[in-house]
Formats: structure tokens, sequence, C-alpha cells
């Protein structure tokens, strides 16, 4: 039930009223709508986490990067020390 | 899958579990707060990954199996009422109630809908304006955006004939309770990163420093998870006691402003009963005063008689960190996910159930 997944902004649905902001996105290949309201300046394009029908975050690609090298970043600063 | 395959790489995993044998020198017992976490731990193995020396010990973060009984008494009680549709998330339908459970008075001919989103429940009640309809709201922080969004966006729309029944529960009074319990021996926490997606880290602080523990806000596949116990081993190991973000990706230190602006406008903190551990002060949410006429137990006047609970589930004490699952004398035996004696047998986030997927299943 807490599962929350990402998935990529493919269209804007409706953003006439900032509460009712939605769009169409599509997790691997499959689509459904969500609720963009909590992530006002994410865009078509974008990654965002999404809960229960709402996107909670967008994904913030530099710091995805920052984790994937996280391993190679502590072993040069253990060799620094 | 963009931000899913990459953390799950398994010439990563690997290298992580090798940096955390490196790493341990002593026996560490970290919690996992988040049931989705101790899912994704059991699922992709990485329990059998990890050296000796590290405990991992699953928390009360699974919103099914903190739902104290009497509430889901209460949403049945609320399905058998005429003219009402109560909607769920699937798997709060096969907990065991007192008497029954959801599912049990769904086949019995009680209109019980399982939905994915609460917001569909507001489309349901505006498709149905001569019934009244309930959504059964439960979880944690992370949750209850979309469940107070669709109280307001009910309001907004004039949609009188819906409403909640709200179990909302919160993470760091958990985390304190655990802590305050001196049965409970936990070195560091791995911090439920979607709870921090909506409400930031601050919180956190103050319990690092007073409880002198490591604090790591940690995401849900094997990267992520591995990566936070090296981090908080590496703290352990040096003595350090800090709040690190390892989901820095997905959790801004503030969290989500616009989703906790609508926490903000739909709820107020009140005393919580988690089932199996009992009442924690200010430990959930429930709704604003000024929106009563959306709380079904206000608006309905439900029963609010209480039902023991079984004698044989040692829940609390597993929920807590006390024991593991196997030690439960009913595990896989009276207790299994398709005749569960207890809720963390039933969701697929609880402890008992990921453990009898592990040992049965795999
Ligand atoms: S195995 Fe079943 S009876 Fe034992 S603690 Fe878990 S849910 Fe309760």
């Amino acid at each position: 039930m807490c599962l929350a997944i990402p998935g990529k902004i493919i269209t804007m649905l409706s953003d006439a009223d900032p509460a009712f902001r939605s769009g169409k996105v599509s997790f691997g290949g499959i689509n459904r709508e969500v609720n963009l309201s909590l992530v006002p300046d994410a865009k078509v394009g974008d990654y965002v986490l999404v809960h229960v029908g709402a996107a909670i975050s967008q994904i913030d690609e530099d710091e995805a990067q920052i984790t994937l090298d996280y391993l190679r970043q502590i072993g040069e600063l253990e060799e620094l020390e | 899958m963009k931000h899913l395959t990459e953390y799950r790489d398994p010439h990563l995993v690997e290298q992580y579990a090798t940096e955390i044998r490196h790493l341990a020198t002593r026996p560490w017992n970290i919690m996992e707060v988040c049931g989705g976490q101790t899912h994704s731990l059991v699922k992709n193995g990485i329990l059998q990954l990890l050296p000796p020396e590290v405990n991992m010990v699953h928390g009360p973060g699974c919103p099914v199996c903190v739902t104290p009984l009497h509430m889901i008494d209460k949403a049945i009680w609320l399905a058998e009422q005429p003219n009402m549709i109560l909607c769920s998330f699937g798997d709060m339908l096969r907990v065991p109630g007192s008497r029954k459970s959801l599912l049990e008075a769904k086949a019995a001919g009680a209109d019980v809908r399982i939905l994915y989103s609460p917001l569909e429940a507001v489309k349901v009640a505006k498709d149905n304006p001569n019934k009244e309809v309930v959504f059964f709201a439960v979880g944690f922080e992370t949750t209850a955006p979309a469940n107070g969004m669709s109280v307001l966006h009910a309001h907004q729309l004039g949609v009188k004939n819906y409403s909640i029944l709200t179990s909302h529960v919160l993470v760091p009074p958990a985390i304190e309770a655990v802590m305050n319990d001196p049965e409970a021996r936990i070195n560091a926490f791995l911090a439920a990163g979607h709870v921090c997606t909506i409400m930031g880290i601050d919180e956190y602080f103050p319990i690092a420093e007073q409880y002198k523990i490591p604090i790591v806000v940690t995401g849900f596949e094997p990267v992520d998870l591995l990566q936070g116990i090296l981090m908080a081993v590496r703290q352990l190991e040096k003595g350090e006691h800090r709040v690190e973000n390892q989901y820095s990706r997905v959790v801004r230190p503030g969290g989500n402003p616009a989703a906790r602006n609508i926490i903000d406008r739909a709820f107020q903190v009140t005393d919580r009963e988690w089932r199996g551990i009992g009442t924690i002060p200010m430990s959930g949410w429930e709704l604003n005063d000024d929106l009563s006429g959306y709380d079904a137990n206000r608006k309905f006047n439900v029963p609010q008689e209480k039902a023991p609970e079984s004698t044989e589930c040692i829940a609390g004490q597993v929920l807590k960190g006390i024991k593991k699952p196997f030690d439960c004398p009913q595990f896989g035996k009276k207790c299994t996910p398709s005749n569960p004696l207890g809720a963390p047998m039933v969701s697929s986030e609880g402890a008992c159930a990921a453990y009898y997927y592990m040992r049965f299943e795999n």
C-alpha cells in the first residue's frame, strides 16, 4: 500500500485549477492518470514518484547520479583521508 | 525502466554488500521502520547478503498492521449500513476484525470496493449521489496528502455524500516509542524515504540527538537499502549519530511544501492507538474540526466498542523488533497468509508475511 513508483509524465491533462492539475504518467509503458498538484514544477518528460494516485515528488536527476556514484565517491574520500 | 533498473543492478548490489561486510566489526541492530522496506529487503534477498554483525530489525511501519482491531470493526459496521459504499485500499480487506473481515462483509452483500486512490472515491461519490461513500483512510505521512486531498476535492466540488474513516499514523512518535521500550535494543534507524518525501528530515534531528542514534533516510530499491545500511554502519563504527539522507533524488530537506499544505488544511494531530503496541500520544492525524462533516466516525455515529486482541498473536513484540516472526509459535502453523491470525501476516508489507514468503515460497 505504501508503494510509490517512479514514472515519466507523457501528457498534461488539465491545469485550469491547480488543485486538480493532472497528467498521464507512463510506468514502463503502462499509462495512468495521476494528480500532479503536489509537483507544481513538473512538466512533460520529467520523472515523478507516484503514490495512491498522486505524484509526491519530482525526481532530481543530478541527485540520482550522485546516489549511483556514492561508492566511488566514498572510495576516493577514504583514499584522501 | 529508468530509476528502477539502475537501483537493482546486481553488480552494484554485490559491491555494497562487500563494503558492508568489510566495515562491520561489531554487532549492530538496525531497524527499518517502513514495511515497504521490510518487503524489499526480503523479496530481494538482501538479508542473506548482510554479514552476521548486521541484524535488520523490522519496525512498526506497516499501516495495515498497526490499524487497530476496532477500526476494522468500524469499517465493517459502516460497510453494512444501508445505502453505503465502503471504499478501501485492497490490502485492508483481508485483515481480520473481531468478528469478520471486510472481505467477508463484501461476500455477504455489503458494497465494498477496492480502489487504487482516494481521489477515485470522490468520483464514486459523485457518480452515486443517492448513496453515502466512505473511504477507509489508513496510512502514514506518505498517504496523508492524497487522503486529505480527497476531502478537499469533495469540499470544493460540493460533494456532500463523501467522508473518510481516518486511521492515520506518524513515524517519529513510533521511533520514540521503540527507543523508550527497554526491551528494544536498536542502534540505528533507516527512516522511511517516502514519509520524508512529504515531511522532510527536520523532525529526525532532535531524535538522533536525544537517543544518540544514526538515522539514515533511505529509499526502497536494493541499492538504496544497501547504501542506507552502509551509511548507518559507517556512522556506528565511527561512534557518530547524525541524520543522513540517502534518498536525495526524491527527498528534499524540507519535504514537499504543497503536500504539507494539504495536510495542514485537512488534519490535526491526535493520540492514536497502534495495533499490538497501544496508544502513543500525538502519533496520528484526524480530520480538522472544520471538516468534521467529512469524518465518517462523527457523521454516522459509529459505535466506539473496543474488542480484545487475539492472545496468540505476538504482533506487538514483532512490530517493536523485540521478536522476529520466526519466534512466534503460531508462525506458519495456525497463522498463514491465507488464514492470518494477526495483521502482520496479512499485508505484503507486514514482517510475518514477508518472512512467510522467505521461508515457504522462495
Ligand atoms: S505469525 Fe501471525 S500470530 Fe504470530 S505474530 Fe505474526 S501475525 Fe501474529
